[in-house]
Formats: structure tokens, C-alpha cells, sequence
């Protein structure tokens, strides 16, 4: 396992942030700190990504007791440093579990990131839950069951022998302490009942009766609610802040550290009316910042060749591209732009921040529990034993909750009150102040021989990141060109990362070359794909949407495009009918068929790819964060279109069941096949190449 | 002020400024989180709670707008622990994926079908399509709506 940032895509900037905040020790706290001889390990703090487990697969936990607990009444519980944030992790854990405990569903109970209860199985991202966490999980039920079967044919156990006596047996209280071992045999796929079965979460009732307290409605006796101040534009630096008009307001406690101003009090109305006294009359040194109209331009002049900062163009090659381009008959060269996008979760970034007797509990919505302990540590100058993190269930993530802000802020804030501490950020600090999925901006040329297979294959990347940068294709030259960028923006992970920039760039191309060829979109990928899943996945698409007869019948205004790709072990393609009307394009229909290994639970499945699919229309239709002087120019879901009911296509998906192959995640993929399968049908409705994300005829500088 | 009003059912009073919207006095003053924040200026809906039978953006609706008047929060909704018709169908749909959305779902949800107990699929998406499901789960949700509506598609 490999467990250093090389781990990880360089796109995942966030991880490599220091935390927002590091606050000064006080004087007695020092003593404290410096006495137990934990100095040191603050000093060598490094970034929450390096000292954690890579790419989101965690370590296994060394023993049982860890992963799994058997109760006397017959149930158990399994332990993971996973989260939920809409996913269907929870629930797959607890298939799984139920699978090879062989009990049913019910009594199965799945205790999630609580750092002081679960075991650190890395970040929640990466679509690593399905092929690393769940295979943990299964290896540590099934040895529970072996454990069970050889307690009931020992000889001394005259009497019926069930889990719940499993957990009162000495054998069960010494096998917790054992090593996990290694060779537990799990159920084969032929065999399972749980597994493989569609199931809808298990709390709904909770979800639907508003039982269920999401990380922002944790409510703690005596609680306060925060507000922060944040800067009036993108590098602004705070030059002075008179706080005391806020400090006389009744039950307001006002603070400021550093960068950090924050106030508390007994609503959060109280809080953002004292931060707003802070405000009038706070004085900041701003500077430039670019405006997004010419963000391409400026990525490429901001484009880091000389590899400062450790960010060296990362550059693979295979072939000659030289030769290959020179032997190729027909050439395409085209340049494609991304644009930023915000996630914008249904919940904002919160955390509940309590302090008793110098050790911190903080309830937040992360998808990297262990991450935002490591941050928290570092912030306060904490020994690990200090800090304890709990991830309720969240209101969403998308690749954009993998920092610790809000924690870390409501502890600062609860610090300073001396009680607990409620901070949710707003919409606009969500939309202005988490992380934005990179822009990007691609460079390519392609070449063809006489029989319109692709001989060469060069593509460059400014900025948007390597997730899926490498073609599916069969290329004999080929070079591939990653280039960091300062980007004007804080940037990190997505849904998918920059698999859906590179594949859209390069599914776009793919349909410019087919022109080129003159050849079907469908018949020229065929003839350059090698991958067999990649292939079937195709195939099951655009048999589903009838790809030859729709393309045959010529209707005004109406195209069909189709993409395809593979990433996180997981394949996907998809086919798109689009209506462009006075200028208007409308999504008529959207086809696809995705491949993931062998299906866990086919609902959730369906789900997170109809989920995708919408999602993914959003980024390739209307979502584009606009910036000027600074500041965002639609930050607020009034000016910044995310898809709603309407926008919902028909949707036609085939789930293509691999029991054969290992299970893969299946929460990403499904959205990089989205806008490129867009834009080609955007092509055959208008004969105008959409060469951006979001799709639109006229390309910006 | 005081301001006196009737949720779920029970008479409450609470002391707060006029201009303090629905939403934070509810969640805040009375612990009701089940109406949520999403955006606080009306373009998600998460926060819907009927007021006198009809859906409003607590977010945007101050407290003395809503002085004197029924309000029924998600909390509200099950009847004597017996679930409304509509939070039975999202179960039974699976209409939920991180479920944050889903309590404003349910109330807008509930107050078409008073006004219209059996909508057709237009009227569904016309008076569901102001609030806002980022996880995409449309669909089911959509499906759910239909179930309660008494229509299986
Ligand atoms: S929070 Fe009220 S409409 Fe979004
Ligand atoms: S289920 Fe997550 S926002 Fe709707």
C-alpha cells in the first residue's frame, strides 16, 4: 500500500494544504506540551495526506477487535474509518458483513468514522470503499464465522452454538486481540444472498422523518453558534480589526488569531451581526487577481515549465510521437477548455467543536475523519490522544469535503467561549471558500493512417490534473504531458477528478479524428479500441440507443453523440440525443451502459449512476464559477445553475454485471462519459465543434 | 419579542428578533433540525416547512411572518408514530441518497398532493423543481412522488 503523497493525483491539492489555521500555544499550554516531549512531533507535522494511509484504502487493521464486535444479543457491529455522504458506503459495508457473517441484514450495525472507535481506513475518496474496505470487511466476518463453525463442532460446546454465545466465549475475547488472520475464506460470488441484491438504506426512517442529525444539526447543551469573517476578495490580508464593538454585544464572544476573526453567541444571527461590526471598519491589503474571461490565457502563461515548487510537467511517452506524426496522412489539432466548478453539497461545510478538559471532540461532515484529526492536531498543538472526530452521516461530499475548515474554526471559536461551538458555513463562503474542481485547458494533436486507425496521439494538460489522462486506445506513439499551472483559485478533488476533463478533451477528439477518417464516431472507436470491457460497455450503449438508425434519421435540430472511457477500474459509455433550439440546448435523452466488476447491491448502483448523469450535465450544460477583481460573480445557486427536476433527461442504464471480475467503485465513473457524449451530439445537431466545459459554440481566450 | 405559534401541533412561544428567519428559530430556539439549510435565500427549498398548510422557504421567512400561524416541520409529519403516505413512499423508493434534501422533498411533496391528490408527471416536476437534491436523485424522488400520488410508473 503505498502511503505517500505520490499516492495520490496531483489534482488533489487539497491534501497537501496545510490547515487553515495554526493558533499559538498559551503559555501553561506549552509547559504542558513541551513536558509530555510532543514538541517534536508537531514540528515534523506534515500534511494530513502524507501521514495518512494513500489513496483512500487505508492499512488493515492489525487485529479483529478492530474491524468486528459480536454482541450477546446476536448481533455485530463492524468498524470503519469510512464515511457516508450519500454514497451507499454504510450500507454496502453492512452487506457485506451480513454476507459472511451469514445473519440477516438487520443485525448488522456499522459504527463509522469515530476516530476514537474505528480503525483509520484512509480518506473516503478514490472510489477505494468497494475494493479496499469491503474486501477488509468480508475477510473479517468470514473469520468471525470460521471462528463460530470451529466453537460449535468443539466437542466441550454441548449446546447450541450461535454468535451471541460466540460473544461470551473466552475464545471470542482472545480472538479480538489476535492478528487478523490472513486466509479467511470468503463467500464466492455464486454463493452470496446478501450481496449482489438490491437494498435501500437502512435508516430511512431516520432520513425521512428528520431523526437523522447531520453533522450541522449536532446540537450540544449550552452550545453557541459561529460566525467567521472571511476576506472581501481572494488574497486580501487582514491589516487590522478593531473587535471591540463585537466584544460589548451581549453573550458574544469575538476572537481573532492571525488570519482567523470569528465570533460566537447564542444564535447564529447574534454571531454574523458581531462579525458584521468587525467588517465595517476591518482593513485589508488587497491584491491583483485575474478575472476568469481570460483564465485560459492566463493558466497558460502562469503554466510551470521549470518545475518550481516540486511540480515538474510529469511527461509519458511511448513510441516516437515525431515519427508518428510524421508517418500519419491526416492530422487534427484542437485545443479544449474545462472550467472550474464548486461541488456545492446540499450541506455546507459544519462542525460542532467541544472541549472538556483539554481533549477535543469535534462532530463534521469530512469525507477524511483521520485527515481532519491530523489538522486538528496540528492547529492546536494536540497529542493524538487529544483530539477525537466524528463524521455523522453527511449531506453530501462529491470530492469536496476532504479538508478541515469549519472543524477547525468551531474549535478555535469554541476555545475561545469555553462551550461548544456550531459553525456551518453559508452557501456563499461554500461556493467562495472550499476547494474548486480544476480548470483546465488541452492541447492536442493526433495523427491518422490511410486506413483511419491512430498512429500518434500527443496531449498536453494545463492544470486540470492525471486522473484518466492515459488513453484507452490502441496507439502505437504516444506522449502525454501533465502541466502544473498557479491557479488563480484553491483547487482539489471532485466526483471523478480530472478523469472528466481528460476524457472530455479526449472523447472530443476522438470525434474530430472520426470526422477526419470519415467515419461514424461509433465505427472509428471500435477500430481503435483494444480493451475488451471498454468495448462491450461501448457496444451495450449504443445497441440500447439504437446509435445507426438515430444517426441515419436526419431530424432538424436534434443530434446523437456518444463517449466512452475507463477509470477507477470501471467502464462506462454513453450516448446522448440533444435538441439545439433558438440557440438553447436541451438534453433529450441519455443512454448508458457502465461496467464495474461484479454488482454489490444493483439500487445503489442505478442510483450513483443516474446520479452522475445529472451531476455530470450540470458541469457540462450551465456550471462555470465566473470571477472578477477577486470575487465570485455567481456564487450563489441563484446565478450558478445546478440541475433540478427539469433538467433531468430520459435516462436508459444498463448495468453490465461482471460476477467474474472483482468489484470496483462506482460513484465516480459514470460522469467522465457525460459531457464529451454531449458536445459530439451538440456537433451532429448544429455542425459547430463545442470545444469547453460547458458545451457552447464560442470558445473564450 | 415574543412571538407565539403553533408547531406540530403544540403552542409555543419564543423570544427573538422580528427580522430572525423561521428556519434558525426553529432549529436553533427549538431544536427542530429537520428543516434544513441549503442556500438561505430561497433557491433550494431545503428548508421547507408548511406554514398553515402551505410550503415556504423558512430561510427567507421571518419569524413575526409566521406569528400566530400552524407550522408543521418534517418532525411533525408521522402521525402517532405512523408514517405520512409520502415519507412511506421515499422509504419504499429508496429516494434518498445522502438524504439531506429529503425532508423539504417531502413537505413540498405533501403539499401538492392536498391540493392535488393525484398530479400528473408535469405537475410533479413543476412543483417539485424548486428544490434542489445535489446528489442527482431525482428519479427516485420522482418516483416516490408518483407512489404517493397513486401512480406506479
Ligand atoms: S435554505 Fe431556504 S431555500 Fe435554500
Ligand atoms: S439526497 Fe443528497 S441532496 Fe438529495
Amino acid at each position: 500500500m503505498p502511503d505517500k503523497m505520490d499516492a495520490f493525483e496531483p489534482e488533489r491539492y487539497e491534501l497537501r494544504e496545510a490547515p487553515a489555521h495554526e493558533f499559538a500555544l498559551s503559555r501553561r499550554e506549552f509547559a504542558e506540551f513541551a513536558g509530555a516531549g510532543l514538541l517534536i512531533t508537531v514540528t515534523a507535522a506534515v500534511s494530513p495526506a502524507q501521514r495518512g494511509p494513500g489513496r483512500g484504502g487505508g492499512s488493515e487493521p492489525a487485529t479483529l477487535g478492530a474491524r468486528l464486535h459480536l454482541s450477546e444479543d446476536g448481533t455485530a457491529t463492524i468498524l470503519t474509518g469510512k464515511v457516508e455522504v450519500g454514497q451507499g458506503s454504510r450500507l454496502e459495508i453492512a452487506m457485506a458483513a451480513a454476507e459472511e457473517l451469514r445473519i440477516p441484514l438487520e443485525r448488522v450495525r456499522v459504527v463509522m468514522a469515530d476516530t476514537e472507535l474505528v480503525p483509520n481506513d484512509g480518506i473516503t475518496a478514490g472510489s477505494r470503499t468497494t475494493p479496499s474496505t469491503i474486501p477488509a470487511v468480508r475477510r473479517a466476518a468470514a473469520a468471525a464465522r470460521e471462528l463460530l463453525l470451529k466453537a460449535a463442532i468443539d466437542p466441550e460446546s454441548k449446546k447450541k452454538f450461535d454468535y451471541a454465545a460466540l460473544a461470551r466465549s473466552a475464545g471470542m475475547a482472545a480472538a479480538y486481540k489476535d492478528t487478523l488472520p490472513a486466509g479467511a475464506v470468503v463467500t464466492p460470488v455464486r454463493d452470496w444472498q446478501v450481496l449482489g441484491t438490491p437494498r435501500n438504506r437502512a435508516d430511512g426512517r431516520e432520513i425521512v422523518t428528520g431523526a437523522h442529525r447531520f453533522p450541522s444539526d449536532i446540537q450540544r447543551p449550552e452550545m453557541l453558534y459561529g460566525s467567521v469573517l472571511r476576506p472581501p476578495a481572494y488574497g486580501a490580508i487582514l491589516v487590522s480589526a478593531d473587535l471591540t464593538a463585537a466584544q460589548k454585544m451581549q453573550g458574544v464572544t469575538a476572537v481573532r488569531e492571525g488570519a482567523f476573526v470569528g465570533c460566537a453567541a447564542r444564535t447564529s444571527l447574534a454571531a454574523r451581526k458581531a462579525v458584521e461590526t468587525i467588517r465595517a471598519n476591518a482593513q485589508w491589503e488587497r491584491r491583483d487577481h485575474p478575472a476568469s474571461d481570460r483564465l485560459f490565457s492566463y493558466l497558460k502563461e502562469k503554466a510551470v515549465q521549470d518545475g518550481q515548487g516540486g511540480r515538474r510537467p510529469r511527461v509519458q511517452s511511448k513510441g516516437s510521437i515525431e515519427q508518428g506524426l510524421g508517418q500519419s496522412g491526416k492530422k487534427v489539432r484542437a485545443a479544449y477548455q474545462v472550467a472550474y466548478i464548486q461541488h456545492a453539497p446540499m450541506e455546507p461545510r459544519a462542525a460542532v467543536a467541544e472541549w472538556r478538559e483539554g481533549r477535543l471532540t469535534v462532530w463534521t461532515g469530512t469525507q477524511n475523519p483521520h485527515g481532519v484529526r491530523d489538522q486538528l492536531l496540528q492547529a492546536f498543538h494536540l497529542a493524538p490522544d487529544k483530539v477525537r472526530v466524528i463524521v455523522p452521516d453527511t449531506g453530501g461530499g462529491f470530492g469536496g469535503k476532504h479538508t478541515g475548515e469549519a472543524a477547525i474554526e468551531a474549535a478555535r471559536l469554541a476555545k475561545e467561549a469555553g462551550r461548544p461551538v456550531s459553525l456551518r458555513w453559508t452557501r456563499v463562503e461554500e461556493f467562495t471558500w472550499a476547494y474548486f474542481r480544476p480548470a483546465g485547458l488541452f492541447e492536442i494533436e493526433a495523427g491518422l493512417d490511410g486506413e483511419g486507425l491512430i498512429t500518434a496521439w500527443d496531449f498536453a494538460v494545463y492544470n486540470a490534473g492525471t486522473a484518466g489522462i492515459e488513453s484507452p486506445y490502441r496507439i502505437a506513439n504516444t506522449r502525454t504531458r501533465f502541466i502544473y499551472c498557479d491557479s488563480p483559485l484553491r483547487e482539489g478533488s471532485y466526483r471523478g477528478i480530472a478523469a472528466t476533463a481528460n476524457n472530455f478533451a479526449r472523447e472530443c477528439c476522438m470525434d474530430e479524428l472520426a470526422e477526419a477518417a470519415g467515419k461514424d464516431p461509433l465505427e472509428f472507436r471500435l477500430a481503435n479500441i483494444e480493451n475488451p470491457r471498454l468495448r462491450d460497455v461501448l457496444l451495450a450503449a449504443t445497441k440500447r440507443f439504437e446509435w445507426q438508425q438515430r444517426r441515419k434519421s436526419r431530424r432538424p435540430g436534434i443530434g446523437a453523440g456518444l463517449a466512452c472511457g475507463t477509470e477507477k477500474g470501471s467502464y462506462v459509455a454513453s450516448c446522448a440525443e440533444v435538441e439545439v433550439k433558438n440557440g438553447q440546448l436541451k438534453i433529450r435523452e441519455i443512454t448508458m451502459a457502465f461496467e464495474c466488476g461484479v454488482i454489490l447491491n444493483p439500487a445503489n448502483l442505478r442510483a450513483q449512476v443516474e446520479g452522475s448523469i445529472i451531476m455530470g450535465l450540470g458541469g457540462a450544460l450551465t456550471e462555470e464559477i465566473q470571477f472578477e477583481n477577486g470575487r465570485l460573480k455567481n456564487g450563489s445557486f441563484a446565478k450558478y445553475p445546478v440541475p433540478r427536476f427539469r433538467d433531468a433527461p430520459r435516462m436508459d442504464i444498463v448495468l453490465l454485471n461482471r460476477p467474474d471480475l472483482a468489484p470496483a467503485g462506482a460513484g465516480e465513473t459514470p460522469i467522465i462519459a457525460v459531457a464529451p457524449a454531449v458536445a459530439g451530439a451538440f456537433f451532429d445537431a448544429t455542425g459547430e465543434r463545442a470545444r469547453s466545459m460547458p458545451v457552447r459554440p464560442i470558445r473564450r481566450t | 419579542m415574543t412571538f407565539r405559534f403553533t408547531v406540530n401541533g403544540k403552542s409555543r412561544a419564543i423570544e427573538t428578533e422580528a427580522e430572525r428567519s423561521l428556519l434558525e428559530a426553529l432549529r436553533e430556539d427549538l431544536g427542530l433540525t429537520g428543516a434544513k439549510y441549503g442556500c438561505g435565500e430561497g433557491q433550494c427549498r431545503a428548508c421547507t416547512v408548511l406554514v398553515d398548510g402551505k410550503p415556504v422557504t423558512s430561510c427567507v421567512t421571518p419569524v413575526r411572518a409566521a406569528a400566530g400561524k400552524k407550522i408543521t416541520t418534517i418532525e411533525g409529519l408521522a402521525a402517532n408514530g405512523k408514517l405520512h403516505l409520502v415519507q412511506q413512499a421515499f422509504i419504499e423508493e429508496g429516494a434518498m441518497q445522502c438524504g439531506y434534501c429529503v425532508p423539504g422533498m417531502i413537505l413540498t411533496a405533501v403539499a401538492l398532493l392536498e391540493s392535488n391528490p393525484h398530479p400528473s408527471e408535469a405537475q410533479i416536476i413543476d412543483a417539485m423543481n424548486g428544490n434542489l437534491c445535489r446528489c442527482c436523485g431525482y428519479p427516485r424522488i420522482l418516483a416516490a412522488v408518483r407512489r404517493a400520488g397513486g401512480n406506479h410508473a
